[in-house]
């Protein structure tokens, strides 16, 4: 292999991601050189089972991300907001959707509900880590490593093209040659590891680690969502491991499972691939129907409506999520009677959705609701939700499909439920829980323009694009006539699209600022409205030990229940016990170095590198199955000054 | 207060607008030309309707709550923190949206095995024209068994006769879409989907390929002319003896990839020695016996290549 096929060359785009990837790494090397942080990014960051720790490391990771896929999607909007432009070449712009697709679902948006999920859940059950630490730190560490595996892939031998489905043949070797569609396989393949351990260890923390008196039915919400995901995570996620290995064999070993020589069976793809897409499709929407449960309830001071009936709803969308793949391809020609039978399996999903709608709308009902950040974004999802969703039922009628599928109809619609859901959430649930993970809360004047900015922008992007599907602009062309008629729309889509971008970058302002100048809060509850045992924690940030005092549940709601009644949560001298805790691990960043050695090799089918790398994973495997280390025990003396409890 | 909600209704009046607007003759899957994209078009139309109806009881409630219950009224009496729940409002909003779905259901599922019938349900229908479209990375090639003639990248249809078109893919999954005649339906290597469609009206509609297949998915497009039963019997007798023979050799030069710079018409089809329903490695195998090896975008052989003009590699 000559050196201009290792990387990427010819592309001046490139070349300044080039530069700036360099001068970025060396600007980290130096700050971490020059003042001194090596060790304590060791010892603080690296090596930490602190379920708090790996989450905030989850959200920096899944913002890096957003970032990243938000430049591919201004990229894309650049070259189709005018007619026959030629900002991107054909490849160019492939690739850019690929990536874009591929990280804003599985290195985005998964990874940033993962990461409140850490931070929050733990807190909210009234448990001290997850049941399985060491694992999580696994888990962060392979998908971390996985999402740099697939990003690196547009300096170095290139990015897939195939698009976030890859279907094939188009992904096989003689379609797709070179080394971009391994790094998809290998990158999904390492971080679903992370994944589904994640999905194993919340399931076992959510079932087995909850606060005594805190039954099934007296769950938060937010703790609801994150089981109810966990659940699918744990059944969907097995299939995407196998499509990935089956496809990986066709590609690197010259097996025809999908391929079109040897009785290959490309259907076979696209089926397994939306047998694991569409329970992902809910993996990254409930935990943030879970979100704005909590948000929508704490800022109108009032009681969830409706609490069985959401556990229900969330209940029956989980189970009918692995019922409606083949709506992703009605137009496979799988005959009236299965589309018709998919039809109304999808539609049905509106049903329980309907009903969540509803409940929100009435948690409001006789409330007292105040407007603050985390609100806005909810009411914004309610709104865009609602487009999203009446959409996705229009999507549904396979008889109507069959004109919108695989048009810009689409497109909006999915962005709508993934922004309008997902994004929301992630927006709305980091600024609700940031003091627990920060101390302060974010400044709510610029927080409030961010809003605005995001959701005007959001609309004036995604709203026009409903409108070309209409007008039958297919997804992914890279350009478009004139005669068309797809340029005006295209050209307010792309403003849209920017003005998102701009209050991205004032939401990052936004961080700054108010690490500067926020307030520093020390009480458990800086909101003042919280419901759930996550604020009733004595300090703004917990301690590593989450409680001194595990708390008692007695019903729904037990911080609203303590300031109602003036119970007094201080943890008493007498309760206090030595806490037992688990101990820091550099392992598992080691094994995910591993997995990275292992994954880079199989990508340019260098198989010593991949063996060297896989001997490396096992090896610390067998360390970690010898190591005899059993935690530590947390001294009275720490827990007084931490509580600041006097004799 | 109202300052704060006047984002929200504005946003909902100007969403409406849309709403309405996307209803106009002027996008084309709402100006149909055949009987299959006209009952699609009522179809989404009448969707559209219902879906309005829930987008606005949901905006007024959504409004009217976040006026009334606002944390700054001067009345705070109606505040019910204990309010959790009511049998009877959750038993409406259950029943409300299986009611809208066995209405959408309905017309939808009739659609849907109406799409699979021939467009002509008269009592003495008319045989529909068989087509076989065949999609290879990037063009499609049109076979009139019946008529023994082979067309790339365009097709003459008769007006008001339903056609059948049999579709399949020599390579990659395509998808056979002409939005003013009707819906898409993907076509398949090692497969054989089928697919009516009729023209009401003459004239020409664009055709393309709507499923991502590479590099060239983009102008992976067609004509259909839509024109008289007479002129059609015309058009296939002189193609007929005028065109040239389809030779396996030119056959195969178009299953390499890359685009066709016009269009062409053939005195013979390639059913005669395949089908790529039946035999879907035929153009892979042809690929590697004219010896050409696929190459990494990002390799050097392939940036020689097609530097100028990357899209217009293989012109055959």
């Amino acid at each position: 292999m000559k050196w201009d096929e290792f990387f990427v060359t010819g592309d001046p785009l490139i070349y300044g991601a080039d530069v700036s990837i360099a001068l970025t790494t060396v600007g980290i090397l130096f700050y971490l050189t020059y003042f001194k942080k090596w060790k304590w990014l060791w010892t603080e960051w690296i090596t930490t089972v602190d379920h708090k720790k790996l989450g905030i490391m989850y959200i920096a990771a899944a913002v890096l991300m957003m970032f990243r896929g938000g430049v591919d999607a201004l990229l894309m909007r650049v070259q189709l907001a005018t007619p026959d432009a030629k900002f991107l070449d054909s490849q160019h712009y492939n690739e850019i959707f690929t990536t874009h697709g591929t990280i804003m679902i599985i290195f985005m948006a998964m990874p940033f509900l993962i990461g409140l999920i850490n931070v929050v859940i733990p807190l909210q059950i009234g448990a001290r880590d997850v049941a399985f630490p060491y694992l999580n730190a696994v888990s962060f560490w392979t998908f971390f490593i996985g999402a740099m595996l697939f990003n690196i892939s547009f300096v170095i031998g290139g990015s897939p093209s195939a698009g976030w489905t890859s279907y094939m043949p188009l992904a096989g070797n003689e379609l797709s040659p070179g080394p971009g569609q391994n790094y998809y396989l290998l990158g999904l393949q390492i971080a679903g590891i992370g994944t589904l351990l994640t999905g194993i260890n919340f399931l076992v923390t959510i079932l087995k680690m909850r606060a005594p008196g805190m039954t099934l039915f007296r769950m938060p919400m937010f703790t609801w969502s994150a089981l109810v995901t966990m659940v699918i995570i744990v059944f969907a996620f097995p299939i995407l491991t196998i499509a990935l290995a089956l496809m990986t064999f066709d590609r690197l070993f010259g097996a025809h499972f999908f391929t079109l020589q040897g009785a290959g069976m490309d259907m076979l793809w696209a089926n397994l691939f939306w047998l694991w897409g569409h329970p992902e499709v809910y993996i990254v929407i409930l935990p943030a129907f879970g979100m704005f449960s909590e948000i929508i309830s704490a800022f109108s001071r009032k009681t969830l409506f409706g609490y069985k009936a959401m556990v229900w709803a969330m209940v029956i969308i989980a189970a009918y999520s692995f019922m409606v793949w083949v709506h992703h391809f009605f137009t496979m020609g799988s005959g009236a009677l299965v589309n018709s039978v998919f039809s109304i399996t999808t539609m049905i999903i509106g049903i329980p959705t309907g009903i969540k709608i509803f409940n929100w709308l009435f948690t409001m009902y006789k409330g007292r609701i105040s407007f603050t950040t985390p609100m806005l974004w909810s009411l914004g999802f309610i709104i865009n939700f609602v487009i999203g969703g009446v959409t996705g039922v229009m999507l549904a009628m396979a008889a109507a499909d069959y004109q919108y599928h695989n048009t810009y109809f689409l497109i909006a619609h999915f962005h709508y439920v993934l922004i309008g859901g997902t994004v929301y959430a992630c927006f709305a649930g980091l600024i609700y829980w940031y003091p627990k993970m920060f101390g302060h809360r974010l400044n709510e004047r610029i927080g409030k323009w961010v809003f605005w900015l995001f959701n005007i922008g959001f609309n004036v992007c995604f709203f026009p694009q409903f409108l070309l599907g209409f007008d039958g602009m297919p997804r992914r062309v890279y350009t478009y006539s004139a005669a068309s008629g797809w340029g005006p729309l295209n050209m307010v889509s792309t403003i849209g699209g920017f003005v998102m971008g701009l209050a991205f970058l004032l939401f990052v302002y936004c961080l700054y600022y108010s690490f500067r100048y926020a307030k520093r809060e020390v009480a458990g509850d800086p909101w003042g409205v919280g419901r759930t045992l996550e604020w009733a924690t004595t300090s703004t940030v917990p301690p590593h030990y989450n409680f001194a005092v595990i708390p008692t549940v007695t019903g729904l709601d037990p911080v609203e229940t303590f300031r109602n009644q003036k119970i007094d949560t201080k943890p008493k001298l007498a309760d206090l016990k030595p806490i037992h805790m688990p101990d820091y691990s550099g392992v598992p960043f080691v094994m995910a170095v591993f997995f990275f050695i292992a994954g880079f090799g199989l990508v340019f089918e260098w198989y010593w590198m991949g063996i060297v790398g896989l001997i490396g994973v096992f090896i610390t495997m067998i360390i970690r199955s010898f190591d005899r280390n059993e935690g530590f025990y947390v001294g009275l003396e720490e827990i007084k000054e931490t509580e600041r409890i006097n004799e | 207060m109202f300052k704060r909600l006047r984002p929200f209704l504005a946003l909902g009046l100007v969403l409406s607008v849309f709403f309405l607007g996307g209803c106009s003759n002027s996008y084309v899957i709402f100006d149909p030309k055949g009987p299959v994209a006209a009952q699609q078009k009522d179809l989404i139309l009448y969707s559209i309707g219902l879906m309005a109806i829930i987008l606005v009881v949901v905006y007024v409630l959504f409004t009217v709550i976040l006026v009334k219950y606002r944390e700054n009224r001067k009345d705070l009496s109606n505040y019910d923190p204990h309010n959790h729940g009511s049998k009877k409002l959750e038993t409406i909003w259950t029943i409300i949206p299986i009611i809208i779905i066995i209405a959408l259901a309905i017309p939808t599922v009739k659609v849907i095995y109406d799409l699979e019938k021939s467009t002509d349900t008269s009592s003495k229908p008319k045989a529909p024209l068989v087509i076989n479209a065949t999609a290879v990375d990037w063009k499609w090639i049109f076979s009139y068994p019946k008529q023994g003639i082979e067309t790339v990248n365009y097709i003459n249809i008769p007006k008001d006769r339903p056609v059948l078109f049999k579709l399949t893919s020599a390579d990659s999954m395509s998808s056979f879409w002409v939005p003013q005649l009707g819906g898409q339906k993907y076509a398949m290597s090692g497969m054989e989907t089928e697919l009516y469609l009729q023209a009401d009206e003459l004239g020409t509609f664009e055709g393309r390929n709507s499923n991502f297949n590479g590099e060239g998915f983009t102008h992976q497009t067609f004509n259909v002319h839509s024109v008289s039963q007479a002129d059609f019997d015309k058009w296939t007798a002189d193609m007929k003896s005028k065109s040239p023979k389809l030779t396996k050799e030119q056959y195969d030069k178009l299953m390499l990839q890359g685009h066709v710079k016009k269009t062409m018409t053939f005195s013979s089809t390639h059913l005669k020695w395949v089908n790529h329903a039946h035999e879907a490695d035929y153009a892979v195998k042809t690929r590697e016996r004219l010896g050409v090896v696929p190459q990494n975008p990002h390799g050097s052989k392939a940036k020689d290549a097609n530097k100028p003009e990357s899209d217009s590699k293989g012109d055959s």
